[in-house]
């Protein structure tokens, strides 16, 4: 393995050297097309964050109608023009609209391209020690594939018909019959030809990843010396290449149903005066399909997060990650468990019962590697020198949603109590806090750590304190109330309680919950000025302002293409050497050899000095190890 | 003139929080604060962490406690008691680990917070501790499992012999209900029969749906097995009865059901909550389009003789619209006259049993 990647660094150096030699980057190649995975990775980036202001100021909207029902809405004409009803309402079809949208944006082109697309790309090479993905134009391509798909979604937007608004699930047969509701006509087209473009970008970016994290890594970064960022990286792009084609499989067929006649999910409907010809179809078939990889995405997008602030909170606490292979080794439990439970979403879909009783048993395995990994957390805090950047609090953050929303999923999970709980504002607490909250606090935390090092300057700190705390305090009022809403058994995705006696209450807990949306909301306006202001106005950063140990602090403050000016340091140790006994400072970075801090080592590490020494040529510091 | 003002202000107030911000920033720097890797401001997150713990804490458990009625709905069925124990059991188990980890999480930021002259416990594995945390929780999930796929299979099992058969068909944006009537038999349905005088595509050239007949509301008996035959005629609706802890997918093309004792009539529900104006309800839990929101059916519980009082009452479909009978075919319109209750019946009924009707749809 070793030889293997030498030959590999050695060839890329030389293509590199080649292109500096002669080729200089004109506007497009640099900024535009660029191959470079840490422009891909800001382009990812602020495509994720205009999605997700878009997302947000969605869910604002139709917060506004459930927790002020008899607000009018004039004001919004002139940008909602037709989709407020003649009371200055809105429109009971343009709020599924909303809410099918925001769920779309959310999970696919904020938490998966957006987190994924940024972390993987920036991180990957820059910590496995490569001087860029494994191919450049792939991933260039990844990201203009999934901007393809953003024009397309976006466009979908301003049809007059309506974006797709049956649910981000788009259950057929309401998502196959354009007579089911207006939302199902073009929108719902435009947005599985979107997915198709997104498949395929993330797809294009999944191979990137694995290729490279499998082939690419620096002399001495074995598997096992890993930052658990990368591992996380890598399983979730394992996850994605194995799953995201099911969905596209589905969508294909759906798209079969909608255009060409076909019955994979349609039988035995009459609608709109007259019963369709299709036979044979199960929409519970459609349901298997999209759950095959819909619970995988919900991994998809939570373990980058937790491999972000497994490495924020290590470094953080001066301390090492508590259990690094138990932590791997949950992060594979958990990649793997994610493709046998999927059937936990459909309990009561007419699913037989006894395949309900085997998945309800997978899912509750799944609990125990998320236990083992927030106990690694709390004892990584436990004793050690606690360092509260604002990387840090999120990081925090998400592992409190990690908790609060993780031991829902025990409930939900268990099929008896999930006849009641199915899809109530239960199940919309639980994951908004579980999948969505954590993972948005994991992306935060990333870029509050790494901001040095993508724009060579430091984010302002205070800022970043008030948007934490105003972020934190919101995002639990906004889905902690939601639990006993959906215990009183409130359905999800209703315009409006008041036709039901059961459901006529609660209106000042939707009050409350929709004043800290915005309020939520507005805190991350704190956050966008001090990011777009810090990346032109920033303090310029140190080369490694966290002291942190990974391989990505030792390029300079802006590293260019290729990312290491000389050679790619080799690494010698793991990535966790915080406040080793005996050690002058209280940080030991990936790249200095055992043979030079005798001082620190533990005794199967010195047996590793002799190691070092005998590959002559790789080590910097030559004979002087062995004299000690 | 008003959004002028209000404008200009919203204006003034972000060119302020903007001064601010810069002689923040740059009294940071003439401190030298803002270089150093921990400021004044850790401990101040670190205070925080804890009082967010103590406030966002006593929050919850005061709320969980003074609002227990108001989120807590009343439970009116066999399976819904067993259910709900399940759900507090569960609740008291994750509530305790809930308790302890987020006591850990917010505790910890003040006790271990940045100092100088100290320095962080090496501390990277203990291969004890991490078997103890993994085997614990298997045991506790273990329980929980077992007793949750008991209670699951109970529910799922086929419906008792005796149980009241009611079907329910969801359609955009209502719900159609219709009993098996005398014979106690549910007549076939096919969607291709759906008509406007037959919504629920009733098969009339089977025997047994002569007798059939619909209702604006769901009547059920108390303390008597209840099976629901849940269909749906266009697109996925869900059949959720919260009170009785029921729920449903009404699936298009594939036939489902669900079965369950209510145990309170409507009157003893309306004792029990103090609301004179309480009634069951259906509501639809599957996202249908537009009227999602309003596909409502009240369900009315009542004593087993007024039940079945008010089932000998009910007109069969065919009674109510005798139009129904063009759907008959020719040699069975006496038997339907008859058992539709438009006719009395005459002594001899040897006749329709001979006569099998071909209604193998």
């Amino acid at each position: 393995m070793a030889t293997a990647d030498i030959h590999v660094d050695e060839g890329l150096q030389h293509h590199d050297d080649h292109e500096h030699d002669h080729h200089d980057q004109n506007f497009w190649t640099k900024y535009v097309f660029s191959e470079d995975h840490k422009t891909i990775a800001k382009q990812f980036l602020i495509t994720g964050i205009f999605w997700a202001l878009l997302g947000g100021l969605m869910s604002v909207l139709f917060r506004l109608q459930l927790g002020f029902p008899d607000m009018s809405l004039e004001w919004l004409r002139p940008i909602l023009g037709g989709w407020l009803t003649d009371a200055g309402k809105l429109d009971t079809e343009f709020y599924l609209a909303l809410v099918t949208m925001h769920g779309t944006i959310m999970v696919f082109f904020v938490l998966t391209a957006g987190l994924s697309g940024t972390f993987s790309n920036f991180l990957i090479p820059l910590q496995v020690g490569a001087r860029d993905m494994a191919s450049g134009f792939m991933n260039m391509l990844s990201y203009w594939f999934f901007f393809a798909s953003s024009a397309v979604m976006f466009t979908s937007l301003f049809l007059s018909t309506g974006p797709a608004s049956g649910g981000w699930v788009i259950y057929p047969p309401l998502s196959a019959l354009p007579q089911a509701m207006s939302g199902s006509g073009l929108g719902m087209t435009l947005w599985l030809v979107s997915m198709a473009l997104f498949i395929i970008s993330t797809l294009l970016g999944g191979i990137n990843y694995v290729t490279t994290v499998i082939n690419l890594r620096t002399k001495g970064m074995s598997f096992s010396k890993l930052p658990l960022t990368i591992w996380a990286f890598f399983l979730t792009a394992v996850i994605g290449l194995l799953s995201f084609p099911v969905l596209f499989a589905a969508a294909l067929l759906l798209i079969f149903d909608r255009s060409f006649g076909t019955s994979f999910y349609l039988s035995d409907i009459y609608i709109g005066g007259e019963a369709l010809p299709n036979s044979g179809g199960s929409p519970v078939l459609f349901q298997h399909l999209f759950w095959f990889l819909g619970h995988p995405e919900v991994y998809i997008v939570l373990l980058p997060a937790l491999g972000i602030t497994s490495e924020i909170i290590s470094t953080n606490s001066r301390k090492p990650i508590f259990g690094y292979r138990a932590m791997i080794g949950s992060l594979l439990g958990i990649a793997i468990l994610s493709f046998i439970v999927w059937a936990h979403h459909m309990f009561v879909t007419g699913m037989n019962p006894f395949l309900g009783s085997i998945f309800m048993l997978l899912t509750l395995i799944i609990a125990v590697p998320s236990a083992v990994k927030v106990f690694n957390y709390l004892t990584t805090l436990w004793r050690g020198n606690l360092v509260f950047t604002p990387a840090m609090l999120f990081s925090i953050g998400l592992v409190s949603f990690f908790i609060s929303g993780g031991l829902t999923g025990i409930h939900l999970g268990n099929a008896a109590i999930d006849i009641q709980l199915h899809d109530t504002y239960f199940v919309v607490a639980h994951f908004h806090i579980v999948m969505g909250s954590a993972s948005f606090f994991g992306m935060l935390a990333g870029i509050y750590h790494w901001f040095p090092k993508m724009f060579g300057r430091m984010m302002d700190r205070r800022l970043g304190y008030l948007h934490f705390w105003l972020t934190f305090i919101g995002v639990y009022m906004v889905f902690f109330p939601m639990h006993y809403i959906g215990m009183a058994g409130f359905p999800r995705r209703y315009y409006s309680f008041t036709n039901f006696d059961a459901f006529n209450s609660f209106a000042d807990l939707n009050a409350l919950i929709s004043v800290a949306a915005i309020i939520t909301l507005a805190a991350q306006f704190i956050f966008l000025f001090n990011f777009f202001y810090c990346i032109f106005r920033g303090r310029k950063a140190s080369a490694n302002p966290w002291k942190s140990n990974t391989l990505e602090w030792t390029t300079p403050r802006n590293p260019g293409h290729g990312n290491w000016p000389g050679e790619i340091p080799t690494v010698y140790r793991w990535p966790y050497d915080y406040s080793k006994p005996g050690a002058e400072e209280d940080f030991i970075p990936q790249h200095i050899p055992y043979s030079e801090t005798p001082e620190s080592n533990l005794p199967h590490e010195n047996d590793l000095v002799r190691i070092e020494t005998q590959d002559g040529d790789a080590i910097r510091v030559s004979d002087q190890g062995t004299e000690e | 003139m008003f959004e002028i003002i209000i404008t200009i202000g919203v204006v003034l107030l972000l060119v302020i929080i903007f001064m601010l911000f810069r002689i923040g920033r740059i009294v940071g720097i003439i401190k030298g604060s803002d270089k150093q890797l921990v400021s004044g401001s850790n401990q101040v997150n670190a205070v925080l962490f804890l009082v967010f713990l103590l406030v966002f804490g006593g929050l919850f458990v005061w709320y969980s406690y003074a609002h227990f009625d108001s989120y807590n709905l009343p439970v009116a069925s066999e399976h819904g008691v067993v259910t709900d124990r399940l759900f507090w059991i569960t609740t008291a188990v994750t509530g305790v680990v809930f308790f302890i980890t987020q006591f850990l999480l917010f505790t910890f930021p003040l006790r271990y917070q940045y100092r100088d002259d100290r320095k962080a416990h090496f501390y990277p594995d203990n291969h004890k501790l991490e078997i103890a945390w993994t085997v614990v929780p298997a045991i506790v999930l273990a329980g929980l499992v077992t007793s949750g796929l008991m209670v699951w299979s109970d529910i799922t099992d086929t419906a008792p012999e005796d149980s009241e058969v009611v079907e329910i068909m969801g359609h955009q944006f209502a719900w159609k209900v219709r009993y098996p009537g005398k014979d106690n038999k549910m007549g076939g349905f096919d969607y291709r029969l759906t008509m406007d005088d037959n919504p629920m595509g009733v098969d009339f050239s089977d025997q047994n749906s002569f007798d059939d007949f619909s209702a604006g509301q769901i009547y059920l008996p108390v303390n008597k097995n209840v099976k629901f035959q849940i269909r749906a005629r266009d697109v996925l609706h869900s059949v959720y009865l919260p009170h009785f802890r029921q729920k449903m997918d009404a699936v298009p093309g594939m036939p489902t059901t669900f079965w369950f004792k209510p145990t309170k009539t409507t009157e003893q529900m309306r004792q029990e909550t103090g609301n004179a104006e309480f009634n069951y309800e259906l509501a639809c839990t599957e996202i249908c389009g537009n009227g999602h929101f309003s596909m409502r059916m009240m369900v009315i519980v009542v004593e087993e003789a007024e039940y079945n009082e008010w089932k000998a009452k009910q007109e069969s479909m065919i009674q109510k619209d005798p139009g129904l009978l063009k759907y008959v075919s020719q040699n069975l319109q006496e038997v339907a006259m008859i058992k539709s209750g438009l006719e009395s019946a005459p002594t001899n009924t040897e006749q329709d049993k001979s006569e099998e009707p071909d209604s193998s749809m």
